[in-house]
């Protein structure tokens, strides 16, 4: 909301800069969004009278003006505008003005004619976007008087983003009040204007829903002039608070809601059929509301009705078919009083937020409906003309909200602040917001006044008069507390840890959103059951991801259009899967690699990675918590991986995780210019470690044993390590791979894997002879399970 | 039989012009050897008349340490110079590039969330989680944001099929841990949070972290101390904080906490509009609505919760001026803070 100061200063006396006023409001908890000047910076530019007009003798489309501007004889000035006449007041711009954004004016000769200066159009003075006509001002103003005084130009606006509680200061008023309450100030009384009525119209009103609607004003006014216009006074206050002059009796009922706070309507009296009903909505109900809309009505909405149904949302929006027209002549003033619980919520649910339905959902001042109704009728009155007919007050005071004292302990206070304020200034603060608060044992019972919608509760209090006494007055104190010590879970493998790792390991973390697009999820994670967002951004985020890999694609095909040609990520982050009515959140951690396995380098020949290089840097994730052993990775397809180079993680029975190359299918599909590797896994398993147990280090020397196998090719790896582990027997403490050969000397169809066998026994030496035994059962194992032989 | 110190002086004269290891063996076994000269010199002692051999005998031996001395100054000479050859071969250029794999890094949120909780950790404060889809319940009844609360307009939410919504703040995790019942409790809650939002300053994922603190005697001046505390413990320097009064449905009362600009030390630039301040977080005592709703009396228990921006806290830390960047995951920015 934006207000002038100038305004605020006719509410309350003794009123700061606009800086400090600004600050005051901010630490109040009003905040000042920001400062600005009424006008920008011009000088030089008084009020002009037009004396008369003459043609331009070289110039169709300039006219040359006789203008006093108070300067003694009357100026020449040349001016190309069509809306001047004689008698007009306008502002000139002086030889030696400067306007702004830099022009300079001086005295000049346009066409061969001589101009003393310029006549001004609103755009010229930063006063308004209209270029096309010269500002027309009032007739009432002095040629020659400094025009930023004539308009009180040097003013500012404060631009206030208040907190949703806080309606009551959704008006100069308020804010005025807010200010009194700082600067212990006098905030001036109410207007109290009683327009006497001319004609005796009342128009019937019928309010079904009295608790949704317990009050009710409204007043005909007949006879407006159709051709007045509102005042330029009246229009610059409007414009200071950003809105745009439309009609003299609309921008009535908006300058009184600006200043008090109360929302007005009103309806052209000779567009309402019979009765105006205030009642709830039927259901589907329909309404054409004046934002061109037409919508269709829930049952709990309350409409204000006349005899042809709704034509209005009742605090939020009037309708079209009831609404003053440049020919208006006699209108309906409304001026009620709605219960916020009964607003709250509906102008959102139809993607409204108007100024009424803000002011109304937080509370108005349920005792301003009749003084506002006679403000702006004693306005429209000056402006306008018109007779007015009778306020009819519809009002049922049982059902006006009560306002209930709240008891304010002095303990609490200074408990919940942890600082004790002095009672007295406790009692002066509450006063000074109109609360009544009575003084009982250890406190106070306090009475908010009928503006305030948000001290219901000792807390409301409490934040009541700590900020009026000053947040900053309250001291930092350390909070007590007593050690505890909580079990350090050692086994658990912190998600820091996991991260490090592979940040360690090359890749870079990305954070990438969680939706994403469905096509693109469907391709990467096609079993997954998809969880749709009712109400996304895009269609490219419109489901939420059920795999970490979508999100990982798109960033590497990103960053390799942006010539990075290798790329090595990670990401940790929740999938999302429906699983029946419920959705699964898993903590993922997921990796994608393209390019060479290492950077361009000196001293490394360059080899694309592949398989088993990431699958180094899984199993690296696997041996963090120390149970690399309840992992296995399983040859296993994946309608996404690529067959024959994808595997499956298993811990005790259960995937948990995947990893491979991405399907040569899908590669293309996805019009992939790379072929990346790529792994997903749970982080709750890999998280899941133990904590280490020692295990006596044998004292004797270790044997070794080379040994070269030929299987075939259909023979992998783990099932000959399987083998040897059972033919060796328990003097083997270990078995590794060391060189997997095809190719000459070979049979094809068949490879021959080099293997380490280590040996060991933990109560003596081993001889030559063990181990040869050794070698020699493993051997005939081999033979007979394998079909394997040595090589020679 | 020869002359001792005759063969002395050959045997010397050839150790010395001996260049390598391998031939100065030769000349120790020819000498010294079973049937080195030296060795057959000794037993030919035995075969000089009983007078002469004590003479005879020790002339020999003499010799003999000699040219044992001789041998081992050569060889230690020999070496020496060995290693020096070895060194001259060896020399590599060392300002070459290391070999093997780089590091990568993480992301400056993640970085941020793990300074965070670590500042938190060792403050006393317990790390909480909660999921990301929730219930109207935990996101906004509890919290005392009933369906029809103004409040809500600033929660543009995202709503899934099933009803369900994805958090719009990590304030549900409040509810969750009080529910669990465990008082006096002091937790944070980092995590992300979704707002159907998306311009230049509102990105439709960001992360927040939650901080509650749930005891008997909790007050707005421990927050106070709390949230000073702990931002110049993240800034690592000392900081002006300004509180004003706000409104969360959630807390009362409630606090908008400003902090001087770390930018321009509060002078004013563009960062913080020049108001010398910047809006940091928001906080407040819990209100009595909430802990209420979780079973905990506000009789005897008092609490404070503040929420605030992680993303916000490393574009102030790390001068990124724009919240998109995040998100782009853009290597060349990503690798910046590796």
């Amino acid at each position: 909301m934006k207000i002038s100061l100038a305004w605020l200063g006719e509410w309350v006396d003794a009123l700061p800069d606009a800086h400090t006023a600004a600050s005051q409001l901010t630490l109040a908890g009003l905040e000042v969004a920001a400062v600005e000047p009424a006008a920008p910076e011009f000088s030089g530019v008084v009020v002009g009278r037009v004396l008369d007009i003459g043609r331009h003798p070289n110039a169709d489309k300039l006219t040359v003006c006789r203008v006093d501007a108070g300067q003694g004889a009357p100026l020449t000035i040349v001016c190309g505008a069509t809306n001047v006449h004689a008698d007009m007041r306008a502002p000139v711009a002086l030889p030696g003005a400067s306007l702004p954004g830099g022009l300079r004016i001086r005295a000049t000769r346009l066409r061969g004619v001589e101009s003393q200066g310029m006549l001004c159009s609103s755009r010229e003075l930063g006063l308004g976007t209209d270029a096309a006509g010269i500002l027309p001002l009032s007739t009432a103003l002095v040629p020659g008087t400094d025009l930023r005084h004539a308009l009180a130009l040097d003013d500012h606006v404060l631009d206030l983003e208040l907190t949703a509680n806080r309606g009551d200061c959704l008006s100069v008023r308020g804010v005025a009040r807010e200010l009194a309450v700082i600067n212990r100030a006098t905030l001036a009384p109410m207007p109290e204007v009683r327009v006497a009525p001319l004609v005796n119209d009342r128009f019937p009103v019928q309010v079904e829903d009295r608790g949704a609607c317990p009050r009710f004003a409204s007043r005909i006014v007949r006879d407006l002039d159709a051709g007045a216009s509102t005042p330029a006074w009246l229009a610059e206050r409007l414009r200071r608070s950003g809105v745009r002059p439309l009609h003299p009796v609309v921008d009535v009922t908006q300058y009184v809601m600006l200043e008090l706070g109360q929302p007005l309507h009103a309806y052209d009296l000779s567009r309402l059929a019979d009765t105006i009903v205030v009642r709830r909505a039927r259901n589907g109900e329909k309404l054409a509301l004046l934002d061109g809309r037409t919508v269709e009505l829930d049952g709990d909405v309350l409409v204000i009705a006349d005899g042809s149904g709704a034509i209005g949302m009742a605090g939020i929006m009037g309708g079209t078919t009831t609404g003053v027209t440049a020919g208006t002549r006699d209108i309906l003033l409304e001026s009620a009083f709605f219960a916020p619980h009964v607003i709250a919520g509906r102008a959102r649910r139809y993607g409204l937020a108007t100024d009424a339905s803000q002011r109304f959902e937080r509370g108005v001042d349920y005792e301003l409906q009749a003084i506002a109704i006679e403000r702006a009728t004693s306005l429209l009155q000056e402006i306008a003309g018109g007779r007015p007919g009778p306020v009819q007050d519809t009002l049922d005071p049982a059902r006006l909200p009560a306002r209930t004292a709240v008891t304010l302990r002095e303990a609490r206070l200074a408990g919940v602040l942890g600082l004790a304020i002095d009672a007295g200034a406790v009692g002066d603060i509450l006063g000074r917001l109109a609360m009544r608060a009575e003084r009982v044992s250890a406190g106070w019972t306090v009475t908010p006044p009928t503006f305030r919608f948000d001290v219901s509760l000792e807390e409301d209090l409490i934040e009541e008069v700590a900020r009026i006494h000053g947040y900053g007055e309250i001291p930092e104190t350390p909070t007590r507390i007593d050690e505890a010590f909580v079990p350090h879970a050692e086994a658990r493998v912190e998600a820091g840890r996991i991260g490090m790792l592979l940040a360690d390991r090359g890749y870079q973390e990305v954070i990438t959103y969680s939706f994403v697009e469905p096509a693109l999820q469907s391709m990467l994670a096609p079993g997954a059951e998809p969880v749709e967002l009712a109400n996304p951004i895009s269609k490219e985020m419109s489901v939420m991801r059920a795999s970490l890999w979508p999100g990982l694609v798109g960033v590497a095909r990103e960053n390799l259009n942006r010539q990075h040609a290798r790329v090595r990520l990670f990401e940790l982050g929740v999938g999302f899967e429906n699983i029946g009515e419920h959705v699964r959140e898993r903590r993922l951690c997921a990796g994608l690699v393209a390019g060479a396995v290492l950077p361009e380098q000196w001293s490394a020949a360059s080899r694309p990675a592949d398989f088993h290089d990431i699958k180094a840097d899984v199993e690296a994730l696997l041996a963090l918590g120390g149970c690399r052993d309840a992992f296995s990775l399983e040859p296993a397809g994946h309608p996404v991986l690529r067959p024959g180079q994808s595997a499956r993680v298993m811990r005790e029975g259960r995937g948990v995780g995947w990893l491979g190359a991405l399907h040569p299918e899908t590669v293309r599909a996805l019009d992939l210019t790379y072929s990346p590797l790529l792994f997903e896994l749970e982080m709750e398993p890999i998280s899941a470690g133990k904590v280490p147990a020692s295990s006596p280090i044998s004292r004797f020397p270790a044997l070794r044993r080379d040994l070269a196998v030929v299987v075939d090719e259909a023979v992998d790896y783990a099932a000959l390590r399987g083998a040897v582990r059972e033919a060796a027997g328990h003097l083997l403490t270990s078995v590794d791979v060391f060189d997997v050969y095809r190719g000459k000397g070979i049979d094809s169809g068949r490879k021959s894997i080099a293997l380490s066998l280590i040996l060991q026994e933990t109560s003596r030496t081993l001889t030559d002879e063990d181990a040869d035994a050794v070698v020699q059962a493993v051997v005939s194992g081999l033979g007979k399970q394998l079909n394997a032989r040595i090589r020679d | 039989m020869q002359d001792p110190a005759e063969l002395l002086e050959g045997a010397r004269a050839e150790i010395a012009a001996c260049a390598d290891l391998e031939s100065l063996n030769g000349i120790r076994v020819r000498l010294l050897g079973k049937k080195g000269a030296v060795t057959l010199q000794l037993k030919a002692v035995g075969d000089l008349p009983q007078a002469e051999r004590p003479a005879a005998g020790q002339a020999v031996n003499r010799v003999k340490r000699a040219l044992q001395a001789a041998l081992e100054v050569r060889r230690g000479e020999l070496e020496q110079s060995g290693i020096a050859a070895g060194i001259d071969a060896g020399q590599l250029d060392v300002t070459l590039p290391g070999r093997g794999q780089e590091t990568g890094g993480l992301h400056p949120v993640t970085h941020t969330a793990a300074r965070l909780c670590a500042i938190f950790e060792r403050a006393g404060f317990t790390v909480a989680e909660g999921p990301e889809v929730e219930d109207d319940f935990h996101n906004f009844e509890a919290l005392n944001i009933p369906e029809s609360h103004p409040a809500r307009a600033a929660h543009d939410t995202f709503y899934l099929r099933n009803g369900k919504l994805l958090r719009t703040h990590t304030s549900p995790v409040q509810i969750r841990t009080l529910l669990q019942g465990n008082l006096p409790l002091r937790v944070i809650a980092p995590g992300r949070v979704y707002r159907r939002d998306s311009d230049l300053t509102h990105t439709p994922m960001f992360h927040q972290l939650e901080a509650l603190a749930v005891d008997s005697g909790i007050s707005f001046a421990n927050l106070k101390a709390v949230l000073h505390g702990f931002l110049q413990a993240f800034f690592e320097r000392k900081l002006a904080l300004r509180f004003r009064p706000s409104y969360f449905p959630f807390t009362e009362p409630s606090a908008e906490v400003d902090m001087q600009c770390v930018i321009c030390d509060g002078s004013g630039c563009r960062v913080c509009s020049d108001t010398g301040w910047l809006e940091i977080l928001g906080c407040g005592m819990v209100h009595p609505t909430v802990l209420r709703n979780c079973g905990v009396d506000p009789e005897t228990h008092t609490g404070y919760a503040f929420g605030l921006g992680i993303d916000r806290l490393a574009m102030l830390r790390y001068g990124v001026d724009d919240l998109r960047l995040f998100f782009e995951n853009d290597l060349r920015f990503l690798r910046q803070f590796a």
